[in-house]
């Protein structure tokens, strides 16, 4: 069979979602950032939620999210994203809001608002990239970075008498009561692809049955920060970040 | 029951980070020895007769360049 024969609309499977504008995202090549976003679209394409959805963008390298899906948006200072978004599921309680932040920002800079707004139960969808790196700023050692692991502030390992221990922030949001699904997801094959798209469609679902904040992370890779390509980076991510971080739903009430 | 697919790749914008090489269970894309315009390699389909449309490509790829097609033979 010729290929031209194959191509035609009614043999169409897959394909960029409706709610992904054409604009060419800056992205590294390779960068999770642009699997989530796939799957954030997706997930509001088949809810058919876009003019009922609103997103936060953090400060990082997701500050343009607003360029990329064809939602609502707002832009938070650094780390205030979990903030914005009570503000604004507050005056909208029928909108979905979606904080999607990294882990600089969650973790480090917007740890009292994460944890805060996780506690009050606001039911919102918080997506928290870890990456174990400041991507943005030229790879500096975030409260993520693994022990041992090298970057531009830890120049010889990160080191547990001198920089402290990795944080383990999702594992803590799970203690608190306000939240009902607390889940860690990757992105770096097809399989973890789909399990992480149903996992933010859980969040999306128990944002409409207001059951309280939805906490998805998702175990990523940076691979111009970790000075790797894409592939080795992915490889990696599963032998060195999984092992510390394990996949998993960790709670889901 | 059989399938053949094929797959049409966004050139332009394409980064060229070989994910949907690593992850094809069937070895039929690669990264191309040319470049787009702005001096990424591009996948393409090396082996078209490999392909079944599973679409492993498609749902890794970072910048959804690439649209799967699929037909039972």
């Amino acid at each position: 069979m010729d290929i031209k024969d194959i191509i035609k609309p009614e043999n169409f499977v897959y394909g960029k979602s409706k709610v992904l504008t054409d604009t060419v995202m800056h992205y590294c090549p390779g960068c999770s950032h642009g699997v989530v976003h796939k799957i954030l679209a997706e997930v509001i394409e088949e809810m058919g939620i876009q003019d009922k959805t609103i997103g936060i963008s953090p400060v990082g390298c997701a500050v343009f999210a607003y360029k990329y899906i064809d939602i609502d948006w707002q832009q938070a200072a650094h780390g205030r994203a979990p903030a914005l978004a009570t503000a604004t599921k507050r005056l909208y309680p029928d909108k979905y809001v979606v904080a999607y932040q990294g882990d600089g920002d969650l973790a480090s800079i917007g740890t009292a608002e994460i944890m805060h707004a996780c506690n009050r139960g606001e039911n919102i969808v918080v997506i928290f990239i870890n990456n174990a790196i400041y991507g943005m700023t030229g790879g500096q050692m975030a409260p993520t970075t693994l022990l041992g692991m090298k970057t531009a502030t830890t120049p010889y390992g990160r080191r547990a008498d001198l920089n402290g221990y990795p944080l383990k922030i999702t594992e803590l949001i799970a203690q608190l009561e306000g939240t009902c699904y607390v889940t860690r997801q990757s992105v770096q094959n097809p399989g973890s692809v789909r399990k992480a798209k149903k996992a933010i469609r859980k969040a999306f679902e128990n944002s409409a049955l207001k059951k309280g904040t939805s906490f998805v992370e998702i175990v990523s890779t940076c691979n111009s920060n970790w000075k790797m390509t894409p592939v080795k980076a992915n490889k990696w991510m599963e032998e060195n970040m999984f092992p510390f971080y394990p996949l998993g739903d960790i709670k889901d009430r | 029951m059989a399938f053949k697919g094929a797959i049409v790749v966004d050139i332009e914008k394409c980064k060229g980070c070989s994910v949907c090489v690593a992850n094809c269970p069937t070895q039929t894309i690669a990264l191309a020895k040319k470049v787009n315009s702005k001096g990424y390699p591009y996948c393409y389909m090396e082996n078209p007769d490999n392909c079944t449309g599973c679409g492993n490509c498609a749902t890794v790829c970072p910048d959804s360049v690439i649209t799967v097609y699929r037909v039972k033979i």
